[in-house]
């Protein structure tokens, strides 16, 4: 019988609050965190996106860093939302204990912010050349909480903390790791932002997932991370959920858009749905992907019409709620999975009105109570990268 | 019973050609470039023309690889990369500074994702199955290996998986390395890249490709036997984390034939390996390779082309020798990597 | 029907150049022929490409992407386009 991996801890931090508690607050007040950039420096003041009110002074100081510290945001962001994590699980940190975190850009902030320095032959900001390539920013993640043993990064764009949560429920499955930290962390940059606005595929307005008139994604930034033990170190412990089964397929179309049929999300929940051995209907909602682009939600709708012939769960974005924290969604909405089980609600698809003539689905607009027993969520990034989870509820 | 992991096809490009053995390629610059084959060759123009050079040898590495194996499809592709795609970062970046956030090109921003490698390796073959990029500085190849792993003992029937690690050199970003001591401050000859006691070292680009299966076949060069990935350790910790490395693969040091270390000349940093020279591998076959392709982050790549070489041929190349043990039949090697003192690896590789 | 015009020659350089088609040179694009598709074979990305080309070098704003459809059809249909709403 696959009862999934044990989770024990989860902690987040998102443009909708600095922890699990305010996050749900704003979930089931239907509080939005888009709003426009004031932290960030960039011109685009007028492009809406998902930021954390906390200046990287503000973490620091909570942290206790000195300060001269080289955490770049990604990082703060990181320690910040592992720290939760780790305090509920009463994590034990030894050689068995593991970090596999997800970044698109890491510390790229930093990058951005020396890189005319660094090219002038300035070195007086040496220590964060490094800062550009993800493994700094999870190193510093590593140093403080004392992880030295396997600590990797998974960068597949904006399915890299769903690959994260994937590849340590099988380093636990696999007995190579006894407990294991994973998720995502990735901070607004003008790197991302001024990117995804070149291929025009920004919002100007609040994102609309789904809706026949969405004109494009906002992003956003944040962090999350679930802590997985092997059974026998669970003891008394309580479990919030299980990762139940898991899937990545890539949709090889084309270096960022998604095919018309959706195929790459259609194999990811396949294979996810093949491994949880459950069928259709066991599946009692899912937490799209839903970017609010053209693109992806007219592929996801069609992959989702597809994998569940035409029955399509209940299911919503949650994308209006945080923005798209690239590297970080999937594992923001892994924890906003393991709340639709634990208080058995779910959260509402926001600024939906129309629905897409192409597929006529509508998502979950208000909030539901409802048992949620088993929930998959959907991550796609560019390079074709689809990743889908599945959550359980936890069977004593 | 686990699957048996099998290396059996390899492309590799680095700084040195095939012949490295008799005619080294010699370098007199702290920063250079990989001896590439004409990617033409191998892809097509249209795809070719936004490739930077990281895609153009990840791709054309990938299907060197396959083909070795007679391959078409693998099962899984896993890359690793340290620093992902560089030039088209520095190229995006320098546009989005001196144009102001203004009529910025798309091209290098979706050309910049770290898992642009693997994923234009997919879109080549047509790939649809699992593709992940590791991105951890210098245990990002161990860590794809890991999960290749991972991959083939879940599984009893898979077999086909295609690993690999690219880096790539850039005129800006690469340059940086001269700031913060990564690179010697002196130029100085590749070659003699062990006879400099001084601090930083030199820096290149490459691609190596694996195909992994799980039986073995004509090509098969070696077999894959663990991998462990170490963030950090100290240099005395190091020694016991070797050995039990070892003991978890029932062996001793002394049943390691060769041991194949990343010396890059870096007087700071060079001691971790010096201490495994001078301790529980004093007695057996030292090999470094970094004086003849350089160091960057998936430079292991390298490394395991070099075992599975040795392994296949019996026959060790002596430009790699750090030390004369009189030749034994080569039936285990260790590969041991770190980088400024982090992201230690251990792999082991046994004859077939 | 259009004459070749500085325009016509112009707008293949720069296709030619912002577009890496490294094996060609701007006489091989004919005046009619699909830039995308079965044509010169071009996609999605250097459809985006060409908007940026539109704003920097004639002072034209796409708002919709999909705009770029009508338009970037063939060097005939983009250099009529330009003609008609160029601003510098």
């Amino acid at each position: 019988m696959n009862k999934g991996v044990a989770i024990t801890g989860m902690g987040i931090v998102s443009a909708i609050g600095s922890n699990t508690a305010m996050n749900y607050e704003a979930l089931v007040s239907g509080k939005s965190g888009i709003d426009y950039p004031k932290n960030l420096l960039t011109k685009h003041k007028d492009l809406p996106v998902g930021e954390i009110a906390l200046t990287n002074k503000d973490m620091a100081e909570k942290l206790r860093l000195p300060k001269d510290h080289l955490y770049t945001r990604a990082a703060l962001l990181g320690v910040t939302a592992i720290k939760e994590a780790v305090e509920q699980s009463r994590l034990k940190i030894d050689s068995h204990t593991g970090l596999v975190s997800g970044t698109s850009v890491g510390g790229i902030d930093a990058t951005e912010k020396f890189f005319t320095e660094f090219a002038a032959g300035n070195s007086e900001n040496k220590e964060f050349i490094r800062a550009q390539h993800p493994g700094f920013t999870t190193q510093k993640i590593a140093d403080y909480f004392g992880i030295t043993g396997f600590v990797s990064t998974i960068s597949t764009a904006c399915s890299s903390s769903a690959n994260a949560i994937m590849l340590g429920a099988r380093l636990i499955k696999a007995g190579k790791l006894k407990r294991v930290i994973v998720g995502g962390t990735d901070c607004l940059t003008r790197f991302t932002l001024n990117g995804f606005n070149s291929l025009k595929i920004l919002s100007k307005e609040p994102c609309q997932a789904f809706d026949e008139n969405r004109y494009g994604l906002n992003l956003g930034e944040g962090a999350a991370y679930l802590i997985l033990e092997a059974e026998d170190e669970i003891k008394d412990r309580e479990v919030l959920g299980r990762l139940k089964a898991y899937g990545n397929s890539n949709d090889a179309f084309h270096q960022t858009a998604s095919s018309a049929d959706g195929e790459g999300a259609y194999l990811a929940m396949q294979k996810a749905l093949i491994t949880a051995n459950i069928p259709l209907n066991a599946i009692d909602y899912i937490n799209a992907h839903g970017t609010g682009t053209k693109n992806n939600d007219a592929a996801e709708s069609v992959a989702l019409q597809r994998i569940f012939n035409n029955e399509v769960p209940k299911f919503s974005s949650t994308k209006a709620f945080t923005g798209h924290a690239l590297a970080a969604a999937g594992a923001l909405e892994a924890v906003y999975s393991l709340l639709n089980i634990k208080k058995s609600q779910i959260f509402p698809n926001l600024n939906f009105s129309h629905p897409m003539q192409s597929s006529d689905l509508i998502p979950v607009t208000k909030l539901e109570q409802q048992k949620v027993n088993t929930v998959l969520s959907n991550s796609f990034g560019f390079g074709g990268n689809c990743t889908s989870l599945i959550f359980a509820r936890d069977e004593k | 019973m686990k699957n048996k992991i099998y290396i059996t096809g390899i492309g590799g490009i680095s700084a040195q050609k095939n012949d490295f053995a008799e005619n080294p390629l010699v370098y007199e610059q702290l920063i250079f470039k990989a001896h590439t084959p004409n990617f033409k060759e191998f892809i097509k123009p249209m795809a070719l023309r936004r490739m930077s050079q990281a895609v153009k040898m990840g791709v054309t590495t990938a299907l060197l690889a396959l083909k070795d194996a007679k391959v078409e499809l693998p099962e899984a592709i896993i890359t690793g990369t340290g620093e992902g795609c560089k030039k088209d970062t520095e190229r995006f970046l320098e546009k989005l500074l001196d144009q102001r956030e203004d009529l910025l090109n798309p091209t290098p921003f979706i050309q910049s994702t770290h898992n642009t490698i693997g994923g234009q390796i997919a879109l080549h073959l047509g790939c649809k199955n699992y593709n992940v990029t590791y991105s951890q500085n210098s245990a990002s190849l161990e860590s794809a290996f890991i999960d290749a792993q991972l991959l083939l003992s879940e599984n009893p029937k898979s077999n086909n998986i295609l690993v690999g690690g690219v880096d790539e050199v850039s005129e800006v970003i690469s340059g940086f390395r001269n700031l913060d001591q990564q690179l010697k401050t002196k130029k100085i000859k590749n070659l003699d890249l062990f006879k400099d006691d001084s601090p930083g070292t030199i820096a290149s680009e490459g691609s190596h490709f694996f195909l992994l299966t799980s039986e073995i076949k004509e090509s098969t060069y070696a077999e894959l036997i663990d991998l462990g990935i170490i963030n950090s350790v100290s240099t005395q910790g190091l020694t016991s984390e070797v050995e039990s490395f070892l003991t978890n693969n029932q062996l001793k040091p002394e049943d390691i034939d060769v041991v194949i270390l990343g010396n890059n000349g870096d007087n700071r940093f060079d001691h971790f390996y010096e201490n495994l020279q001078q301790g529980i591998f004093k007695n057996t076959q030292q090999l470094v390779y970094k004086h003849l392709i350089g160091e960057y982050e998936t430079a292991t790549g390298f490394a395991f082309l070099l075992a599975a070489n040795i392994l296949k041929s019996g026959e060790i190349p002596g430009i790699l020798k750090a030390n004369n043990i009189p030749e034994v039949k080569t039936k285990n090697i260790l590969i041991y990597n770190q980088y400024l003192a982090r992201d230690h690896s251990l792999s082991l590789l046994r004859a077939v | 029907m259009l004459k070749m015009t500085d325009l016509h020659t112009e707008l293949k350089e720069s296709i030619v150049e912002q577009l890496n088609l490294e094996e060609m040179e701007p006489a091989d694009i004919s005046d009619e022929e699909p830039l995308f598709g079965d044509g010169l074979g071009l996609d999605s990305i250097d459809a985006l490409e060409l908007i940026v080309l539109l704003e920097k070098d004639y002072g034209i704003k796409l708002t919709e992407p999909e705009q770029g459809r009508e338009i970037f059809v063939s060097i005939n249909k983009m250099a009529q386009f330009i003609e008609e709403n160029r601003t510098k």
